[in-house]
């Protein structure tokens, strides 16, 4: 215990890095997630294709291929892109924990879409003619009508996306951010007790989902709070 | 600024790799469904003895990352002499056994909780029709329970079967040479990384895809009786 205590700031740093790292990732990640599902829905098939196929594609695909692509392409690419208008060439090197966020906000955006787009399409169809009749512009149907209802569909699904992309933070260790797993992993490199340190770095993770878990079920409790029994 | 001749180079290497991550994969499922549906008989049983210690191995996978059960089993038990001195240190010792065993317990879990939620859609009358005719408990689970609750999961399943694929790749953080483990040997032997990684991806966006179609041929059979009749 006392051996735990004494890496007690590292592992609070670490807890830290992993919420900012699930945060960042949350909030990118809802971006692509809503331009994804308004992109699957539209009537544009080449938007359409493009949309499904980013979705299709990022799921079917290991979170860690997804980091590393983007963590050693992301430098090549924003280097390449800067020769374009420099003549000696830039170099920026896309640093682990900004890589890590885009990485997994490209994840939970993929498979946040696909809930996006099922809770866009449970709102009943005559809300939206409504809508239109009373002479909504398309911007506003979707930011009065569309969105405060869908939050209530989308929020079950969404909760899991969120649980999945905070168990998802523990790659960002490979690429050498200092989250939990890696104080877990310097650790034991210095005091020799690895089972003590992981045991630690599973119990926060536990606890985390554990808050996770009660926290949405309040968040719903409080969507539905119009539909809810006496 | 994308060397092509070393992407189609480097096939042969990575198809190896791919070899690897099938072989832990098919693995991995085959006993991991095995144990599912003990566990999951287990979790849907009244008796609070029986069905808690399942709540909470489920609840203990689901909720923590599997590269933090991965590195606990691989790295945590070396801590012990008595450990290290045993028999099972032979096991514990060698990656590609802690791979496959996370790998294993972890599935096993998630395809539990997946067959508790078949287990639980099941029609009271159903069972209590069984029960009235007289069969066992052992009869009831053969002939009833298990093949109804085996129908329902089949999509939940295949996102299982997905997921797995998609956690294999992290058996190369323990050294294995499966086809991310051979990615990261490539980059290191000639520096170009993107190529490779896109080979990869492509790949595993192949597999899974596999994976996808055969699971909708087989839902298509396991509910070939609810479809309506054509003339």
């Amino acid at each position: 215990m006392e051996l735990i205590l004494s890496w007690s700031d590292e592992f609070f740093w670490g807890t830290k890095v992993l919420l900012q790292t699930a945060f960042g990732a949350l909030i990118l990640g809802m971006f692509w997630a809503i331009l994804g599902a308004v992109g699957m829905l539209s009537n544009n098939r080449v938007l359409r294709f493009i949309c499904s196929g980013y979705s299709t594609v990022i799921r079917s695909i290991p979170e860690l291929i997804v980091l590393l692509l983007i963590y050693y392409g992301g430098t090549m690419v924003i280097s390449a892109f800067l020769s374009l208008w420099t003549e000696e060439g830039g170099y920026i090197e896309v640093g682990p924990m900004k890589a890590g966020i885009f990485a997994l906000s490209l994840v939970f955006g993929a498979y946040a879409s696909q809930v996006i787009r099922a809770a866009i399409l449970a709102i009943p169809f005559g809300q939206l003619e409504a809508a239109k009749a009373v002479g909504m512009s398309r911007f506003q149907c979707f930011r009065r009508i569309t969105i405060p209802q869908m939050w209530r569909y989308a929020l079950p699904g969404l909760g899991n996306n969120w649980i999945s992309l905070v168990k998802d933070t523990a790659l960002v260790s490979i690429i050498g951010l200092e989250d939990i797993m890696r104080v877990a992993d310097v650790a034991t490199a210095v005091d020799h007790k690895p089972f003590i340190f992981y045991t630690t770095a599973l119990g926060i993770y536990m606890i985390l989902n554990y808050g996770n878990t009660r926290i949405l079920d309040l968040l719903e409790y409080r969507a539905n709070r119009g539909f809810n029994g006496a | 600024m994308f060397d092509f001749t070393l992407m189609l180079e480097s096939i042969p290497e990575l198809l190896k790799g791919a070899l690897l991550t099938l072989e832990v994969l098919a693995i991995c499922l085959v006993l991991g469904s095995m144990l599912a549906v003990p566990l999951a008989i287990m979790r849907v049983q009244k008796n609070a003895f029986i069905s808690t210690p399942v709540r909470w191995y489920i609840y203990f996978f689901r909720s923590t990352p599997l590269l933090a059960q991965l590195f606990f089993v691989y790295y945590g038990f070396s801590q012990f002499e008595a450990v290290r001195e045993s028999w099972v240190w032979v096991f514990l010792k060698d990656p590609y056994f802690c791979a496959l065993m996370t790998l294993t317990l972890h599935t096993s879990a998630y395809t539990a909780n997946i067959l508790r939620g078949g287990i639980e859609t099941i029609p009271r009358g159903e069972v209590e029709a069984a029960r009235a005719i007289g069969m066992s408990r052992w009869r009831l689970y053969r002939r009833i329970i298990l093949p109804c609750a085996a129908r329902m999961v089949v999509p939940p399943y295949c996102n299982e079967v997905i997921g797995m694929m998609k956690g294999t790749a992290l058996v190369s953080t323990v050294t294995l040479m499966d086809l991310t483990g051979v990615a990261g040997v490539l980059t290191a032997e000639t520096f170009a990384s993107i190529e490779f990684y896109v080979m990869v991806a492509a790949i595993y966006y192949v597999f899974g895809s596999i994976i996808t179609s055969s699971f909708h041929q087989l839902e298509k059979y396991a509910t070939r009786h609810q479809r309506p009749m054509t003339a």
